[in-house]
């Protein structure tokens, strides 16, 4: 029943490029009427991170597995929200101060479907995707550190709905030593 | 049949240990992805950053691990921080 996105479109794209945000809004809409709501969410790097100036960021990942952990997080939000288009873009390379980092969109018949699935996909991307930050600050480069808020709102979703599991690993190897 | 398991590090932990990644023997013994964070630790200086206690997370051919995940020869292992992206 559900097309999720016109054929040979990705939902989910690792790039350095920019992305066009109005662009990337109208497409998840496009060709089709049972679309009700878009939600979208756009993070952007800011000048300032744990009290010091940031003037830039690198942004490394784990090519085949961070696409493969998006495509995960974005068939987990499919299962627990009928949705109807989801698009994920997240860049990596060096970014300024400004520039866009993420973006997530999410189209639904209802706006409480495309609200939650879009926070539910932040928040696993935040702990689930493998991304890491070096930010470039007046002290020197440092890398940024995992933060126990990310975890928590990832948590919140468990519980509730279908399988949110098989993330619970990330915090394993730790907690069974 | 191999017993080569291909491991890489990322981010910080790429930094400590010198190197963004190798081609290992599984040593004899080393059967889990517990055991090979606890083999390549006891190479001293920044491999210490693998070291128990040190906050490091574990992936088999790219999907995350338990330190009892069994390897196999041919597997890629990654290690790697707590992620930081979005």
């Amino acid at each position: 029943m559900v097309q999720a996105r016109a054929q040979g479109a990705a939902e989910v794209s690792v790039q350095h490029e920019d992305f066009d945000v109005g662009a990337e809004i109208a497409r998840l809409g496009e060709g089709r009427r049972d679309v009700g709501a878009v939600a979208s969410f756009v993070g952007l790097v800011r000048d300032a991170n744990e009290g010091s100036g940031v003037r830039a960021m690198t942004l490394e990942h784990y090519p085949g597995m961070t696409e493969r952990a998006l495509e995960e997080i974005v068939e987990q939000a499919k299962a627990r929200w009928s949705l109807l288009a989801v698009r994920v873009i997240h860049r990596h390379g060096r970014l300024e101060p400004a520039d866009r980092i993420v973006f997530v969109g999410v189209a639904s018949a209802h706006r409480g479907e495309a609200f939650a699935a879009c926070e539910f996909i932040m928040d696993y991307l935040k702990t689930r995707a493998p991304f890491w930050k070096c930010e470039e600050t007046p002290q020197g480069a440092r890398w940024v550190d995992a933060r126990e808020s990310d975890d928590s709102a990832a948590a919140r979703w468990e519980g509730s709905g279908s399988q949110a599991a098989d993330g619970d690993d990330w915090d394993d190897i730790e907690l069974r030593r | 049949m191999t017993s080569k398991v291909k491991i890489l590090y990322f981010a910080s932990l790429r930094e400590a240990v010198g190197c963004s990644g190798e081609e290992l023997d599984l040593p004899a013994g080393v059967a889990t992805v517990g055991a090979l964070r606890s083999h390549l630790a006891g190479r001293g200086e920044g491999w210490q950053a693998l070291a128990a206690g040190r906050n490091v997370r574990a992936a088999l051919n790219q999907k995350m691990a338990a330190p009892d995940t069994a390897l196999d020869g041919g597997d890629e292992v990654a290690f790697f921080p707590p992620v930081t992206g979005g």
